[in-house]
């Protein structure tokens, strides 16, 4: 595989790319396809499969297979596809509307099936596509079109949710920061099963600055939580907050307040989920500190490979034929 | 027992009893009782006696909804009907001839069928105070004198069962094996041999010597009951069939889809991917599929009917013989991604095992009301292929001439089975797995445009069918989807001109299968007035109707419809050729508005939607009505 040798180009359709300009997807679809160059699997192997809604489009802009397919069902056919196909690198491209209002039931039950497919979540916290509704990660109260006097939806924490589905791999980056981008998809390709990987993305025309506590220069150095493997999860501009256990839940502390002992120290590969939870409730939506990068990141079989296994397991127990299955049922000849 | 009446499907029977053998041609035995009674195993066994014994059979469970509905009350009745013959039968039979009642609910749910004259048989001791009472019943109808229109035969079958297992079992388990010596009774009442029941109950029970002792004891003890207590009665004798030489097997039509599938993944050389979510009746090809992994058979337990459609598409962009398999509202779920795959132009098979709606309805019992939905149910212009399975023996064939059409023309295929034939059975000559067709398909394996380009939608000139590439294919990386596509490139396109052109080919590309499958096959008296076209499960019953009325004179023509959708190129012209034009068909008249619609030819109906197959004679009475008319 290392003698693959591409560049950006060789993953750039023919297409020209037709999002809002200054939309968030732009970055995103440059940094998957900068890191595809790096990722060692042949193009031709790779299948980059969407439902509807903006970010659904990202596969016509791929130079790899693609499938845009119908809203909400990408999981269903990329499942079908990874479970038939072990051989091939399956991607979902979704968004907020597509993957957690219309297609929830599926995110969650990929998910908890482990399917061998990596799932990017382009949350930007609003419909685009249909020109500006409430999602289901939009705040309570925001005021769209179809919500003239403030949503009262209660919305969903995506990174809570897949790991409350079982999820093997539960990570969030930002669109705007590319080298944390390429961290997260490079964990999640060395991930063997589902990775769910959510992904702040700006609409700059119906949801402008939804991230500014991430993304603004004198905010994000205070509320970026950023997680790494083994180290104590302390932010702020010079460390000045960490993160503790206390009374079964994650909570915010002044560093100088708590002993260095209690601070806690990341480990994506708890294979109980509870303290990945705690963590992503430290925030519900990206309005204060807010945990980036691997919450979680276990071993488990994956369904199709359990699934081949079985055929095979099947196969070694001896030869079947056509034949063999028609005469099963006993049979009698008539002359 | 007399004569089968005129409505029974057969050709000329000799009733005459010959000493205390009544040698018939053909029978039909109904068992009932409680669904905790075990008659589909009692009526399972004896199909698969007679079937050892020669006769060709046919044959049609009834069972409710409910799990286990409360025992001894009306809906909790189950039935197994069987028609055993010494000639090649369609059906299942109409009234039977014969019938076993093991309560009195079972009686009464089930007696209005039975024939003037015919065979009862029931367990006398249920017919206690507590279960006439919950059959509704006041008095008895052993003891009023409302059965003196039939030849009645009381056993004592759970004295018999308790007295023949007593040192085998005890407990609650003793009255478990009451079906056996119904069963040990029918197999000496027709003559039919013990030992496929024996070998049956003793590979089936086999970690459970108790139980095969018990159930072989009370399987003698109802053969010996006959023998012993009733050597004035005459016994009924069915003949083995003259059937076609060949290899037999008895099957039903969801095991036979389920075979069909994996036969058509062999044809084809593709590995089959079946995504399915649990509903009744669909559910036991799913079962059948799961258990042959030997055969590289990929089964798929979706989340919902959605994910399952969803998943197939997946594996057939991938490469796979992809089928998906529901019923009715299932179906209903998967229309929207039916589209995806029609405009994506993969191939696929969409298995609808029709069942009595709409919605919930009736979901154990038969219909064909899903023949203008599987035409017409999608948005949008989107037509595709539809095919109807017409008997159990004839679903393997369907079901790879289904998989042959999805391939060929890249395009989802609806195939049609229902209710009656999912769990009906009759024998099925096997073929050699080397005679079968070869309906393999290659995939793309090289660019076809200029400069090494690939074009996702530059069509084949005979089929109009767009290449199948498959991801891992080098230099073919393209992008498929549901938004629509530029001729040839397969760009996205907004173009009003290339719109029209797409929807037209989509449509040509159908249509054209016209010329792809053979011409309605008509049969009986072709010079005749009428003509009777039936599709799908009436096949057996229309078939039976009409034969025998051409054999009493009558100048009758008949024609059944395998392909819907194209429908065969030479319908218009048979149809146009006959003044009158008699469709019967499990709903309101589906195929007669398809029929108007398509040819401007009027057309007469039979019509029911009672959650019960046409009897022959229903057929017979409306065919006479029509040609008086």
């Amino acid at each position: 595989m290392s003698n693959l040798t591409y560049t950006r180009s060789d993953f750039q359709s023919d297409q020209e790319v037709r999002w809002c300009p200054g939309c968030g997807d732009y970055t995103v679809l440059a940094s998957v396809q900068s890191f595809m160059t790096q990722m060692g699997v042949p193009r031709e192997n790779i299948v980059v499969v969407s439902g509807i809604g903006c970010a659904a489009r990202f596969p016509y802009y791929m130079n790899t297979y693609g499938f845009h397919t119908i809203h909400g069902r990408a999981p269903t056919i990329a499942t079908g596809l990874a479970t038939s196909r072990p051989d091939l690198s399956v991607w979902v491209v979704t968004g907020d509307g597509d993957a957690l209002s219309i297609g929830g039931n599926h995110l969650i039950h990929a998910l908890r099936r482990n399917v061998n497919i990596k799932i990017l979540l382009f949350n930007n916290q609003i419909y685009g596509l249909t020109k500006g509704q409430y999602s289901p990660t939009s705040e309570v109260g925001k005021r769209t079109k179809s919500t003239p006097f403030g949503s009262i939806d209660f919305p969903f924490n995506p990174v809570s949710l897949a790991i409350g589905s079982e999820a093997s791999f539960v990570a969030r980056t930002l669109d705007m920061d590319r080298n944390h981008t390429q961290y997260v998809l490079g964990e999640a390709v060395n991930h063997t099963g589902s990775a769910f990987i959510e992904i702040y993305q700006n609409c700059n025309v119906f949801n402008d600055k939804a991230f500014i506590a991430l993304t603004g220069r004198a905010e994000r150095a205070v509320n970026r939580i950023n997680l790494q493997e083994g180290k104590p999860v302390v932010f702020g501009g010079s460390g000045e907050s960490c993160v503790v256990m206390e009374d079964g839940e994650a909570r915010i502390k002044p560093t100088s307040s708590v002993d260095p002992d209690q601070i806690l120290v990341h480990d994506p590969s708890r294979e109980n989920p509870s303290v990945a939870f705690s963590i992503s409730r430290l925030s519900h939506t990206p309005h204060g500190p807010t945990p980036l990068g691997v919450f979680r990141n276990i071993s488990r079989p994956t369904y199709g490979s359990e699934m081949q296994q079985q055929i095979v397991d099947a196969q070694n127990r001896g030869p079947a034929d056509l034949d063999a299955l028609f005469g099963s049922a006993g049979t009698w000849e008539v002359t | 027992m007399t004569s089968p009446t005129a409505h029974a499907e057969a050709g000329v029977s000799d009733p005459s009893p010959n000493g205390d053998i009544t040698p018939l041609r053909q029978v039909t035995v109904r068992f009932a009782g409680d669904s905790g009674d075990g008659m589909q195993l009692a009526g399972n066994r004896f199909a698969d006696t007679s079937a050892a014994f020669g006769n060709d059979l046919f044959t049609l469970p009834d069972f409710p909804a409910e799990i286990r509905a409360p025992a001894g009350t009306l809906p909790g009745v189950s039935s197994f009907q069987i028609q055993i013959a010494d000639w090649d039968i369609s059906t299942s039979g109409d009234r039977p001839d014969c019938m076993v009642a093991m309560n009195p609910a079972a009686l009464k749910t089930n007696l209005m069928d039975l024939r003037q004259g015919g065979t009862l048989i029931v367990n006398s001791e249920a017919f206690d105070e507590r279960g006439l009472a919950k059959a509704g019943y006041e008095d008895s109808p052993l003891m009023d004198g409302s059965l003196n229109q039939y030849d009645l035969i009381e056993i004592p079958m759970n004295t018999i069962t308790k007295e023949a297992v007593a040192d085998k079992v005890s407990g609650r388990s003793v009255l478990r094996s009451r079906n056996f010596v119904a069963l040990g009774f029918l197999a000496w009442l027709f003559q039919r041999p013990l030992e496929p029941i024996i070998t049956w109950t003793e590979s089936k029970f086999a970690k459970l010597p108790m139980v095969v002792a018990a159930n072989l004891a009370a399987l003698r003890a109802g053969y010996n009951f006959g023998i012993t207590t009733e050597t004035s009665r005459s016994i009924f004798q069915v003949k083995p069939a003259s059937l076609p030489p060949g290899v037999y097997t008895s099957i039903t039509g969801n095991t036979a889809l389920a075979w069909g599938l994996i036969a058509a993944s062999y044809c084809a050389k593709l590995p089959l991917y079946y995504g399915s979510y649990p509903i009744t009746p669909a559910s036991d090809i799913l079962h059948e599929l799961a258990r042959h992994k030997r055969l590289g058979v990929r089964t798929f337990q979706a989340e919902d009917e959605i994910a399952a459609i969803g998943a197939v598409i997946g594996a057939s962009f991938g490469g796979s013989l992809a089928v998906t398999g529901s019923s009715g509202p299932g179906i209903s779920l998967k229309s929207e991604a039916i589209s995806l795959a029609l405009t994506a132009e993969l191939p696929l098979v969409v298995v609808n095992v029709q069942r009595a709606g709409p919605s919930t309805g009736m979901p154990t019992k038969p219909e064909q009301t899903d023949l203008l939905f599987s035409l017409f149910g999608r948005h949008g212009e989107s037509p595709l292929p539809v095919l109807a399975c017409a008997t159990p023996s004839d679903v393997v064939e369907t079901t790879i001439e289904a998989a042959r059409i999805a391939l060929k023309y890249m395009t989802p295929v609806i195939l049609l089975s229902d209710n009656h034939i999912a769990n009906g059975s009759e024998p099925w000559r096997v073929p050699d797995a080397a005679d079968l067709p070869d309906i393999s398909v290659p995939f793309a394996s090289a660019p076809n445009g200029a400069g090494g380009r690939f074009l996702p939608y530059l069509r084949d000139f005979n089929t109009f069918s767009r290449p199948w590439a498959i991801p891992g294919t080098k230099g073919l990386e393209h992008r498929i989807g549901g938004l629509e596509k530029e001729n040839i490139s397969g760009d996205i396109s907004y173009n009003p001109d290339n719109h029209q052109l797409m929807t037209d080919s989509r449509a040509w590309k159908v249509a054209n299968i016209a010329n792809d499958i053979p011409p309605v096959e008509v049969h009986g008296e072709l010079d005749a007035n009428l003509l009777v076209l039936g599709w799908g499960s009436s096949k057996g019953t229309m078939g039976a109707a009409c034969r025998n009325l051409n054999r009493e004179g009558y100048k009758i023509a008949y024609a059944h419809l395998r392909y819907l959708n194209p429908l065969p190129a030479n319908l218009g012209d048979v149809l146009h050729s006959y003044e009158k034009v008699l469709i019967p068909e499990l709903n309101t008249g589906q195929l007669r508005y398809v029929v108007r619609a398509n040819f401007l030819k009027d057309a007469f109906g039979l019509n029911k939607v009672t959650g019960t197959p046409f009897y022959i004679g229903e057929i017979r009475d409306r065919i006479l009505e029509v040609l008086e008319s």
